[in-house]
């Protein structure tokens, strides 16, 4: 038995970018089964502000419903803080895949100086055509996960994950 | 030492915590009446992440309080005077320049802060700070972007922002008092020492102003009173309508 609880939970997908799961996001941190049969899933938040977290919340428990544990418990924790590098490899290909462009590492964001007032230029390849002439549009996209960015090849605007 | 007792734990959490709770309410003010679609998006999205960071540091406040009060309750059902923000983050947006004098204001102060607090004695308010550290240094390059364009950009804006911070600077002396509580906790290793949050407060602030043509206003009156719950008028008018659903309809949800 144990494992297809992991399984359950780790097919969830994530409620605004519905081509990822969350266990490819880096949000799942951890399924405990317990011999009880009771499960404890722990998750962390992109972004302390996250609004999907609820959806999430509620999603694990009906896919470990269906899979036959009604008795879970999603617990939140901040730490380790997430970051872009969580996303997995998988991940990333099928963001691309859907026409979001994947983070850069998150590197000069950790670091912990000030940010530079100039912006980074870090060249996002444009997921439609894979042009590397891209420019941001807006730092700020649909999610608070995402920017918007335009291609200047092929003229369509894309979402970025932001590093972070 | 003295040893730290609860009442001055749940009085540093709440003023971080409704820091960034009135912060994020102000902000949220500005959804649909932004300059621009993207800087909807971009404000609304920075009152998300404040008021992520409140929900955490709130619900450890009540937490730490134990008297059985969570996140709602110290949000919604409060009165003014038991708020401990900052008169900084409850100033009206007025325009779009005092809007982003606030952001920088603010956001200049709280990377320093949470990234001091990354290495908190406590344990909790250290992972809350680890998270909020990243969203906030999005903040401040977002505050300095639009105040090189705004104070570097045609007379009419440079003209605005100059009077943005000039009108906004007093409140930055209480952002950055080193009072008892602060200095206290500080010293125990909980919190951030405020003699170190004003160094790098200023030396984000002051090149950032120089190189948006902007003048660094004099040092002088100074209002404050936010963290002993003395407010301006205008905190009132925001609870008033920040708390009137949960007031007349408890436990509503969505």
């Amino acid at each position: 038995m144990t494992g297809d609880a992991r399984a359950a939970v780790a097919s969830v997908v994530d409620p605004e970018i519905r081509v990822v799961t969350i266990e490819e996001l880096g949000i799942l941190r951890d399924v405990r089964e317990e011999e009880s049969g009771r499960v404890t899933v722990t998750i962390t938040p992109t972004y302390s502000g996250c609004p999907a977290m609820d959806v999430i919340r509620a999603d694990i428990r009906t896919a470990l419903r269906v899979a036959g544990h009604p008795d879970a418990e999603v617990v939140t924790a901040l730490s380790p803080a997430w970051t872009t590098d969580n996303i997995s490899e998988s991940g990333r290909a099928k963001l691309a895949a859907a026409g979001i462009a994947p983070p850069g590492p998150a590197g000069p964001f950790l670091a912990g100086r000030r940010p530079s007032v100039v912006a980074l230029t870090l060249t996002v390849r444009c997921p439609r055509c894979g042009s590397p002439d891209t420019e941001e549009i807006s730092r700020f996209g649909s999610t608070a996960c995402k920017a918007l960015w335009r291609c200047r090849d092929c003229a369509e605007p894309f979402d970025h994950i932001k590093a972070l | 030492m003295s040893e730290l007792t609860s009442d001055q734990l749940f009085d540093y959490l709440l003023r971080l915590g409704d820091d960034a709770l009135i912060a994020a309410q102000r902000l949220g003010e500005w959804y649909a009446s932004s300059p621009e679609m993207e800087e909807d998006v971009a404000l609304a999205n920075l009152a998300l992440d404040q008021l992520g960071a409140a929900r955490a540091l709130l619900t450890y406040a009540g937490e730490v309080e134990g008297a059985g009060r969570d996140e709602d309750a110290l949000a919604y059902l409060r009165a003014d005077r038991e708020f401990r923000n900052c008169l900084l983050v409850e100033l009206p947006n007025e325009n779009f320049a005092v809007t982003i004098a606030k952001l920088l204001f603010l956001s200049a102060y709280q990377l320093p802060l949470y990234d001091a607090l990354v290495s908190s004695s406590d344990a909790r308010l250290a992972e809350i700070a680890a998270k909020a550290r990243k969203e906030s240094a999005y903040h401040l390059d977002h505050a300095a972007r639009w105040t090189l364009r705004l104070g570097d950009g045609t007379q009419e804006s440079h003209r605005r922002m100059q009077a943005a911070v000039d009108a906004v600077w007093p409140y930055v002396h209480e952002l950055l008092a080193a009072d008892e509580t602060a200095t206290r906790l500080a010293s125990s290793g909980l919190a951030a020492d405020p003699a170190e949050l004003r160094a790098a407060w200023l030396s984000t602030v002051e090149p950032l102003l120089a190189e948006a043509t902007l003048d660094r206003p004099a040092d002088g009156w100074a209002p404050e009173g936010g963290r002993v719950g003395r407010h301006t008028e205008h905190l009132s008018y925001l609870l008033g309508e920040m708390q009137v659903l949960h007031r007349a309809h408890p436990g509503a949800r969505w």
